[in-house]
C-alpha cells in the first residue's frame, strides 16, 4: 500500500477547501429563478379554502386566480379577475359574473362559472376558518347549493341574504376565498367527502400566475411559471422561497447572493444592509394594527378617564424614533392607512401631566398595578417595555407577563387578561373587516355566538355595533367613508383600545431584482412582476 | 449446564430487554403525552387559528377529541401509535410518520458526520492530554474543550457563516443544497451526500458536502470537545494503574502501553460516551439547524412546539426516544465485542 505523505496529507486537506470553494462559488441564483427567504413556518396548507396564514395565503395569491382582484399593476383598483366586474342587483342582493373568455387551468381544462359556484360553496361546505368570510353573507351549508350557481357555462350568479354595501360584497371576492379551485381535479382527489381539501393542502388547481412545485413544509415552496395565465406569462420562469428562520442568516444570505431577497432582517440589519452597494431596501407599508387591548372588566379600565389616561402615557413618536424605527408608524386608527375610508389619525401623544390629572379625576391619584400580557417575540417585549416605563411615569406599575404569541391568545380570547399587546390584519381589503371587530359587540355574554375584539376587552356596544352594521350595508361610497370615519374617532377615543401603530414591511433585494412589490395585505404580494437583470 | 439452560438464559436476556424497551416507550409516551396537554397552547386554536368562529373551533376541538377524559386521549393514542400512526401534522398536513421520515435523514446525515469529527479528533487528543498531563499540550486541549463545552453554539454558527460563507466563501451557505439543485436527485435513503452519489451526480454531491461541512464541523467540535475531556478522563485513570508499570517494566514501547493496553481498557466507558454524544446529535441539534435551515428532526421538533402541533410532537418525541433503546442496545452489543467479560454476563 502507497504510504502518504505528511506534505501529501497536508496538500490534500487543504485541497478540501478548495474544491468546496468551487461549489460555493456556483452559489449565485439562477437567472430566471427567484429565490426569496423568508419565514414560512406558518404555512398549514395551501387549500384556499382553508388557508389563513399569512405566508400560505401569499403564496395561493399567485397560485389561483380569484373572481375579482386588485392586479400588480395598481393595488389600488378593483378590476375583474376570471370574471368582469358584476352587475348588482337594484336591492344589493343578487350579483351576476360573466366570465372572461378563454381561460385555462393550469390543467389546460377551460375554466367554467360552475368552477367557480363550486369554490365558494366549498368554503361554506368544508366550514374551515376562512368560512366566516362569506357566512357572514347569509350562506350556510344547507342553502349555498342554491344561492351560489353556475346559470350558464360563462356565468355565475350568486344572492346573498344579508344586506351588505356591494362594494364590500366585491370586495370579499378579490379574497383568498374567491380563489377559483378546477372542481374536477379537486373532486378526482376527494377523500371521504372533504371535496379534495386533504389533497389541496399541499397540491394546487388553480390558474394563477405559478403553479405549485412543491411545498416542503419549514423547508421551501417552489413554484413554476404558469404560461397560460391570463395576464400573459410571468417574468421569471421559477419561485423559491426558502425558509430561514434566523434573520441574521437571511442577511448573510442576501449579502452572498444566495438568496435575490431577505423578507425578515431586523430594524439594525436593515440598516447593516443600507450601505451595500449590491443591495437595496425598500419600504411597503402594511395593514397590521399594533394595539393595547384594556378589558373593562377590570373596574379601572370600565373608567373612560383613566383609559383616556393610559393613551396618553404610551411613547408613540419615542418607540417609532428609535427602536421600531422604519418598522412600523404611528396610527391610532383601526383602520390601516390605505384602506378605503382610513384617517390618518393621531390625537393621543405622550403627555404625563394631563394623564395624572385624568388618573386623580378618575380617583386613583398615585396610580395603581396592572398586569400587561404581551407574546415574547419582537417588537412585543420592546413595545411592553416602553410601556411600562411611560406608564411608571403617572404611578401606574406595569407587570408585564410574556408567553408564546400563541399562550397570550388563548388567553386574551378567554378575557382572562387586563391589558393585552396585540396586533390584528384585515381578513380583505374593505373597512368592515376591522369595524366588524373593533367596533362591533352586540352580545357581551361569555357564550357569545361571536367573539371580536370589542367583546375580548368587554366593550359591550349595542349603538356604535348598529352604526357598524350600517356602514356595512350603505350604498352610497360618500356616506360610507364619513360613517367609517365617525366610527374610527369613537373607537379612538372612547374604546378599550390604545390603537398605536401600523407595521411597514422593509424588504432587502439584490440591486439585479425589480418589480416585485408588496401590498398592504398578502392579497396583494405578487410574484409575477418580478424581474432580475 | 443443560439444553434447556443453555436455550433459557437468552431468552430471559431477550424477554427482559424487551420488557425494558416496552416500559422505557410507555412512560416515555405517557409522560410526552401528558406534558402535550398540561401545556398552556391550545392546540385548537393552533389549527384554527385566532379568527376562526366558535363553531368551527367546537367542530375542530370535538375531531380532536379533547371532550374525552385525558386517559381515554391517552389510550387512543396508544393504541395509534402501537399500530404506528402518528395522526397528521397540524403544520405539514402529512402524516408525522412521513414527516419524521423525510427529515430524521438529514439529521442523521448532519449527526453522523459530526460524530465522525468528534469521534477521530476527540479521542487521540484526549489520550494526547492524559499522557503529557500538566504540560502545556494538556493545557492548550483543556482549553480548547472547555471552549467548545462554553461557547454557545448558535453563536459559533453565525461565525462561523460570517467567516467561512460570506467573508472567505469556502463553504456554502445555509439549507441542503443549493436552489440550482433542489429537486434534481432522487431519494433513495434521504442522506443527500448518499443519494447523490447512488445517482451519479457529481456536482450535486459536491454541492452537498459543501452545505454540509460547516454545520457538521461545529457539532462535530462539540462533540469533539465533550469526547476528548471523557478520554482525558478515562485514561487518566488507567495511567495510574498499577499493570501499566508493569508492562513498561516488561519492556513493552510507551506508544505500544498507552494506545493498545491503556486504551483498550477505556473502551466500555468510551462506547457509552460516543453513544450517549450520537443521541444528542440525533435528537436534532436545534439551533445548530435553526442557524444553517437545515431541515432536520430539530428543527421539526421545534417548529412543532411553537406551533403546539401535538402530533408532530409527541411523534418526534417517541422517535427520539427509539433512537435512544437502540443505541442503548447497540451499546450493549459493542460492551460484549470490545470487553470479553461482558459476553459471560447473563
Amino acid at each position: 500500500m502507497a504510504k502518504i505523505s505528511r506534505r501529501q496529507a497536508l496538500a490534500g486537506a487543504a485541497a478540501v477547501p478548495l474544491a468546496l470553494q468551487g461549489q460555493a462559488a456556483l452559489a449565485a441564483t439562477p437567472k430566471d429563478t427567484l429565490v426569496v427567504a423568508k419565514q414560512i413556518d406558518d404555512i398549514i396548507t395551501l387549500d384556499p379554502a382553508e388557508c389563513y396564514e399569512l405566508s400560505g395565503i401569499e403564496v395561493a395569491t399567485n397560485l389561483y386566480d380569484r373572481l375579482l382582484r386588485y392586479e400588480a399593476e395598481d393595488v389600488t383598483k378593483m378590476v375583474g379577475g376570471v370574471a368582469n366586474m358584476p352587475s348588482v342587483s337594484a336591492d344589493g342582493k343578487v350579483f351576476t359574473f360573466k366570465l372572461k373568455p378563454n381561460q385555462k387551468f393550469h390543467s389546460g381544462a377551460p375554466i367554467t362559472a360552475e368552477d367557480c359556484a363550486f369554490s365558494l360553496q366549498r368554503v361554506v361546505l368544508l366550514d374551515k376558518t376562512p368560512a366566516f368570510l362569506v357566512t357572514q353573507l347569509g350562506w350556510t351549508k344547507a342553502n349555498v347549493k342554491d344561492l351560489v350557481k353556475a346559470t350558464s357555462a360563462d356565468t355565475l350568479q350568486f344572492t346573498i341574504t344579508e344586506s351588505y354595501a356591494p362594494s364590500m360584497v366585491m370586495n370579499l371576492m378579490t379574497s383568498i376565498i374567491a380563489s377559483i379551485v378546477e372542481k374536477k381535479v379537486a373532486l378526482a382527489n376527494e377523500k371521504d367527502g372533504d371535496l379534495g381539501n386533504t389533497w389541496l393542502k399541499t397540491n394546487s388547481a388553480g390558474s394563477g400566475a405559478y403553479k405549485l412545485l412543491s411545498w416542503k413544509a419549514n423547508e421551501s415552496v417552489s413554484m413554476e411559471s404558469y404560461p397560460g395565465f391570463r395576464m400573459g406569462p410571468a417574468n421569471l420562469k421559477r419561485v423559491v422561497i426558502r425558509h430561514v428562520a434566523e434573520p441574521q442568516t437571511q442577511r448573510l444570505m442576501v449579502e452572498k447572493g444566495d438568496v435575490d431577497v431577505a423578507r425578515d432582517l431586523s430594524a439594525d440589519q436593515i440598516k447593516a444592509v443600507r450601505a451595500n452597494k449590491d443591495l437595496r431596501i425598500e419600504d411597503f407599508a402594511g395593514a397590521n394594527t399594533w394595539y393595547l387591548g384594556l378589558n373593562m372588566s377590570d373596574e379601572r379600565l370600565k373608567n373612560e378617564k383613566v383609559r383616556t389616561a393610559i393613551k396618553m402615557l404610551v411613547d408613540y413618536d419615542g418607540m417609532v424614533n428609535t427602536f421600531l424605527k422604519g418598522q412600523f408608524f404611528v396610527q391610532q386608527s383601526f383602520l390601516p392607512v390605505g384602506f378605503f375610508s382610513a384617517m390618518k389619525y393621531t390625537p393621543f401623544k405622550l403627555d404625563v401631566a394631563k394623564a395624572k390629572a385624568l388618573l386623580a379625576e378618575a380617583g386613583y391619584p398615585n396610580g395603581f398595578t396592572i398586569k400587561l400580557a404581551s407574546n415574547n417575540s419582537a417588537p412585543g417585549p420592546e413595545i411592553a417595555q416602553s410601556i411600562q416605563q411611560t406608564m411608571g411615569l403617572a404611578g401606574i406599575k406595569v407587570e408585564i407577563v410574556t408567553s408564546d404569541r400563541k399562550t397570550v391568545l388563548g388567553d386574551y380570547r378567554g378575557r382572562k387578561n387586563q391589558m393585552t399587546l396585540m396586533s390584528w390584519g384585515p381578513d380583505y381589503f374593505d373597512p368592515h373587516t376591522n369595524a366588524d371587530t373593533f367596533a362591533r359587540n352586540t352580545d357581551d355574554s361569555d357564550g357569545a355566538a361571536t367573539k371580536p375584539l370589542a367583546w375580548r376587552n368587554h366593550w359591550s356596544i349595542p349603538e356604535i355595533s348598529a352604526q357598524t352594521a350600517l356602514a356595512a350595508k350603505e350604498l352610497d361610497a360618500g356616506k360610507r367613508k364619513a360613517m367609517y370615519e365617525a366610527l374610527q374617532k369613537k373607537v379612538t377615543l372612547e374604546g378599550p383600545f390604545v390603537l398605536m401603530f401600523q407595521n411597514v414591511s422593509e424588504v432587502t433585494f439584490r440591486k439585479n431584482v425589480s418589480g416585485f412589490k408588496l401590498g398592504i395585505t398578502e392579497d396583494l404580494n405578487f410574484y409575477r412582476t418580478a424581474k432580475k437583470a | 449446564m443443560t439444553v434447556a439452560r443453555r436455550i433459557a438464559a437468552p431468552l430471559r436476556k431477550i424477554g427482559s430487554l424487551l420488557v425494558s424497551v416496552g416500559l422505557t416507550f410507555l412512560g416515555l409516551t405517557c409522560v410526552t403525552f401528558v406534558i402535550g396537554r398540561v401545556i398552556p397552547i391550545d392546540p385548537v386554536l393552533a389549527i384554527v387559528g385566532d379568527k376562526a368562529s366558535n363553531e368551527t373551533y367546537e367542530r375542530v376541538r370535538l375531531q380532536l377529541g379533547l371532550d374525552q377524559p385525558l386517559l381515554e386521549q391517552y389510550w387512543h393514542y396508544l393504541v395509534k401509535v402501537v399500530h404506528g400512526e402518528f395522526g397528521t401534522s397540524v403544520m405539514t398536513a402529512h402524516p408525522v410518520l412521513d414527516d419524521l421520515l423525510s427529515v430524521f435523514p438529514a439529521t442523521l446525515e448532519l449527526a453522523t458526520l459530526s460524530l465522525v469529527i468528534g469521534v477521530v479528533g476527540g479521542i487521540p487528543l484526549g489520550v494526547y492530554a492524559a499522557v503529557n498531563r500538566g504540560r502545556w499540550q494538556d493545557q492548550l486541549i483543556r482549553f480548547m474543550s472547555l471552549l467548545g463545552y462554553s461557547m454557545p453554539v448558535f453563536w459559533l454558527g453565525l461565525i462561523g457563516l460570517l467567516l467561512f460563507y460570506a467573508k472567505l466563501g469556502w463553504v456554502a451557505g445555509p439549507g441542503r443544497v443549493d436552489v440550482g439543485f433542489d429537486d434534481m436527485v432522487p431519494v433513495v435513503t434521504g442522506l443527500m451526500s448518499i443519494d447523490s452519489l447512488i445517482a451519479g451526480e457529481d456536482e450535486v454531491f459536491w454541492n452537498v458536502l459543501s452545505h454540509l461541512v460547516l454545520p457538521s464541523s461545529i457539532l462535530g467540535y462539540l462533540s469533539l470537545a465533550y469526547v476528548a475531556r471523557m478520554t482525558r478522563s478515562f485514561m487518566l485513570s488507567q495511567l495510574k494503574q498499577e499493570y501499566i508499570l508493569a508492562t513498561l517494566a516488561k519492556g513493552l514501547s510507551p506508544f505500544r502501553v498507552v494506545w493498545i493496553h491503556a486504551l483498550g481498557n477505556v473502551w466500555v466507558q468510551l462506547v457509552t460516551v460516543i453513544a450517549l454524544t450520537f443521541g444528542s446529535l440525533l435528537e436534532g441539534a436545534v439551533l445548530t439547524e435553526t442557524v444553517f435551515a437545515w431541515p432536520g428532526l430539530g428543527l421539526y421538533l421545534k417548529n412543532s412546539l411553537f406551533a403546539a402541533d401535538l402530533n408532530a410532537v409527541l411523534g418526534g418525541t417517541v422517535l427520539v426516544g427509539v433512537v435512544y433503546i437502540v443505541l442503548n442496545m447497540l451499546s450493549d452489543v459493542v460492551y460484549t465485542l470490545v470487553d470479553p467479560r461482558a459476553r459471560g454476563q447473563g
